[in-house]
């Protein structure tokens, strides 16, 4: 579904990636696990289409799609969806009219017809029960006022929404305590199906716990230095990113 | 005396307050003349003073003559439409054409009791002294309030007896007709104690002409008084608007004033009030949105004079275009306005690389124990919002109008009247591409 390669991105002249390699299959779940400043955030990025994060070299097909000569709404639009690390206030812009406009865009794409108010509450209703928020949510502007556990489980809710094909994830249980991190994980494990791919980005094990990943990166400056099974990440935590950092120096010297 | 001074005086404007309405009243005429002799002492002010350093008014005498119509035009087709399109069944309607009231336009419902709802011109042609106090005052907004003293030909005097509320909202609507016109509008509002009452002031051009309004209103608030003043600029995109509201409150009342500057060439608001009692609330809120050659320049002023009061100042600009946007708010806490409470922001967006924003905050405080903040941003919409929106699939150019009304909403949500803050929406959204969508999204 989604295939990187040589991926190479630089922020304000900065190379940030340098040369990744990724390949996602339909109904795969990816962890891109590394220390802070490795890169994780910006490959989440550039794969959504942030502005300003200049590609250098490399490619990106996602589906039969060219992805990185699309704009972030044609991406959205064909099913690409990032759920931000650090989810935006939006003032004055409700989160139902907002996730009715996203939804009906994308609902458009694909041919199907445009979702009435009645229906969209209907479904709106049923995810936020699933995610136990409260329905005063509703009536808010998106995000303006959060606290940075509502921001996470208002990115979970707009992907439960849009229902997405790929998925990517921005360190989504960073400021969740244990039970909203247990919600959020249910539903992510809900997405997962045959034909959705999910990329995981993480800097900590604890969430691989609860979403068991088939294949764990870790990138590490700008690169991919070790791939491998859901052990990989158990042994991470046990030895730190240092240990991988250090086998991928002696392979280069080597 | 210079040369343009003498020509002024050659044109014989001096000989204008002979023609006017109330020329026959000696207290009128008297005041009439008293207000040339201070507008030509002066002049018109040039950049180097201090309070006009970023507002050129040179052109306007080039561009009209000074001289008012003395008799109201015949309104145009154009001018009937606009008074029957905008005039709204709860409102009392009173229409003035170049400065000129027309009762066949206008429509004034049952007031209360005691309540005067009239025009300007019937008073002075009538010698009733209600206007009197106000032509006399000397307002310290230099030549233009003394140009139009001079030369005004019609405007509204409203006064309220004590512990009367209007409810429906006074909707005055002043239509620029015809070109090189020169237009005086002159309001009075006189709010007794615990009176109650919400007007708007709407200003309109309907052509590409280079018309010259000069507007003063004087509002008076009595003890507990409650007035939410509305002005809506929309002047053609050819005009020059200079304008100001003067405010004085006595102890607990409460004056509101919205200000939404969107049309015309050259504009000024001065805006000022006196919190003179004890426990008074000011309320200026403002909105100006700007593009092409647009000027618009907002001047403020609140003066705490006594104990208690409350201030409360939020003007925003979205500047697009080579347009230039000025605000300067000024806040003088005097000595002995203890427990003053002063919180002024003039937040400004800017669109393009040729618009221009020039904003002064200025604090001034001689009393102790008092809370006074002010914030004064110019920046340009954000780039991980505009990512956020569009990374669900919402458009590049609507993403960036729901940014643009997001910002000017929070001005926009102030205005308590519901016709009038629709009608400021739908304004507002007009100017925005896809402004029909983003209705969709609030």
């Amino acid at each position: 579904m989604l295939t990187v390669n040589d991926l190479h991105v630089a922020i304000d002249g900065k190379e940030i990636l340098r040369g990744v390699d990724l390949n996602v299959k339909a109904g795969e779940v990816h962890a891109i696990m590394g220390p802070n400043g490795s890169g994780k955030s910006t490959l989440a990025q550039a794969l959504a289409g942030r502005e300003g994060y200049e590609v250098t070299s490399g490619s990106v097909r996602y589906q039969k799609l060219d992805l990185l000569a699309m704009t972030p709404e044609q991406r959205a639009r064909e099913g690409v969806f990032l759920a931000f690390q650090y989810p935006v206030e939006i003032p004055g812009v409700s989160i139902a009219l907002f996730l009715k406009t996203a939804l009906n865009t994308t609902r458009k794409q694909k041919g199907l017809p445009e979702l009435d108010a009645m229906d969209f509450l209907d479904l709106m209703r049923d995810k936020m029960r699933q995610l136990e928020m409260d329905e005063s949510f509703l009536s808010r502007a998106v995000n303006e006022g959060f606290s940075g556990g509502e921001k996470k489980r208002n990115e979970i809710l707009q992907m439960l929404i849009l229902e997405p094909k790929l998925i990517i994830l921005d360190e989504p249980d960073s400021g969740l305590d244990i039970d909203a991190l247990r919600f959020v994980a249910d539903s992510i494990n809900k997405m997962r199906s045959p034909t959705r791919a999910i990329v995981l980005v993480t800097h900590y094990q604890r969430l691989l716990d609860y979403i068991v990943p088939d294949v764990v990166h870790v990138l590490s400056q700008g690169r991919i230095v070790k791939s491998g099974g859901a052990k990989l990440a158990k042994e991470l935590e046990k030895h730190g990113y240092g240990w991988v950092e250090a086998e991928d120096m002696a392979k280069q010297v080597a | 005396m210079n040369a343009q001074l003498e020509s002024w005086r050659n044109m014989e404007l001096e000989q204008i307050p002979h023609t006017l309405v109330g020329h026959n009243v000696p207290w009128v005429l008297a005041a009439r003349q008293s207000a040339f002799e201070r507008f030509t002492l002066h002049g018109f002010p040039t950049r180097h003073e201090e309070e006009w350093k970023y507002t050129d008014v040179s052109m306007i005498s080039r561009r009209t003559s000074l001289a008012p119509d003395n008799i109201p035009p015949e309104p145009s087709s154009d001018a009937r439409l606009l008074a029957w399109t905008l005039a709204d069944e709860n409102m009392h309607v009173m229409v003035f054409v170049n400065g000129h009231y027309d009762p066949t336009l206008s429509k004034i419902d049952d007031l209360p009791p005691g309540v005067r709802l009239e025009s300007l011109e019937d008073l002075l042609n009538n010698a009733d002294e209600l206007p009197e106090a106000f032509f006399e005052q000397q307002l310290e907004h230099t030549v233009f309030s003394a140009l139009n003293n001079a030369f005004t030909t019609g405007g509204t005097v409203l006064s309220l007896p004590p512990d009367t509320v209007l409810d429906k909202p006074i909707y005055l609507l002043f239509i620029a007709s015809g070109h090189g016109v020169a237009i005086y509008p002159r309001n009075i509002i006189i709010a007794g104690e615990n009176s109650r009452a919400k007007v708007i002031e709407h200003y309109m051009g309907t052509l590409d002409a280079h018309n010259f309004t000069n507007a003063i209103t004087q509002i008076s608030l009595g003890a507990g008084a409650e007035i939410e003043h509305c002005k809506l600029l929309q002047e053609g995109p050819a005009a020059t608007h200079i304008a100001g509201i003067h405010a004085e409150q006595s102890a607990d009342s409460h004056f509101i004033s919205h200000s939404f500057a969107l049309g015309g060439h050259l504009g000024r608001n001065d805006i000022t009030s006196k919190l003179l009692g004890k426990g008074c609330h000011c309320l200026l809120n403002g909105l100006y949105m700007l593009d092409e050659r647009q000027h618009m320049d907002h001047h403020t002023r609140i003066d705490h004079f006594s104990p208690e009061g409350i201030s409360q100042e939020y003007y925003r600009g979205v500047i697009n275009g080579s347009a230039h946007g000025v605000f300067n708010g000024k806040v003088i806490v005097h000595a002995g306005a203890i427990k003053t409470n002063a919180h002024q922001a003039n937040h400004n967006l800017i669109l393009s690389r040729q618009a221009e924003v020039d904003t002064k905050p200025q604090l001034e405080i001689f009393a102790d124990d008092v809370k006074c903040t002010h914030a004064a941003t110019v920046g340009q919409l954000d780039d991980d919002s505009l990512f956020y929106l569009r990374s669900r699939g919402i458009d590049a150019d609507l993403a960036r109008s729901v940014l643009i009304y997001g910002f000017a909403n929070d001005i926009i949500n102030r205005v308590e009247v519901p016709y009038l803050r629709s009608r400021i929406e739908h304004l507002v959204l007009n100017r925005l591409p896809q402004g029909e969508q983003v209705k969709g999204l609030l």
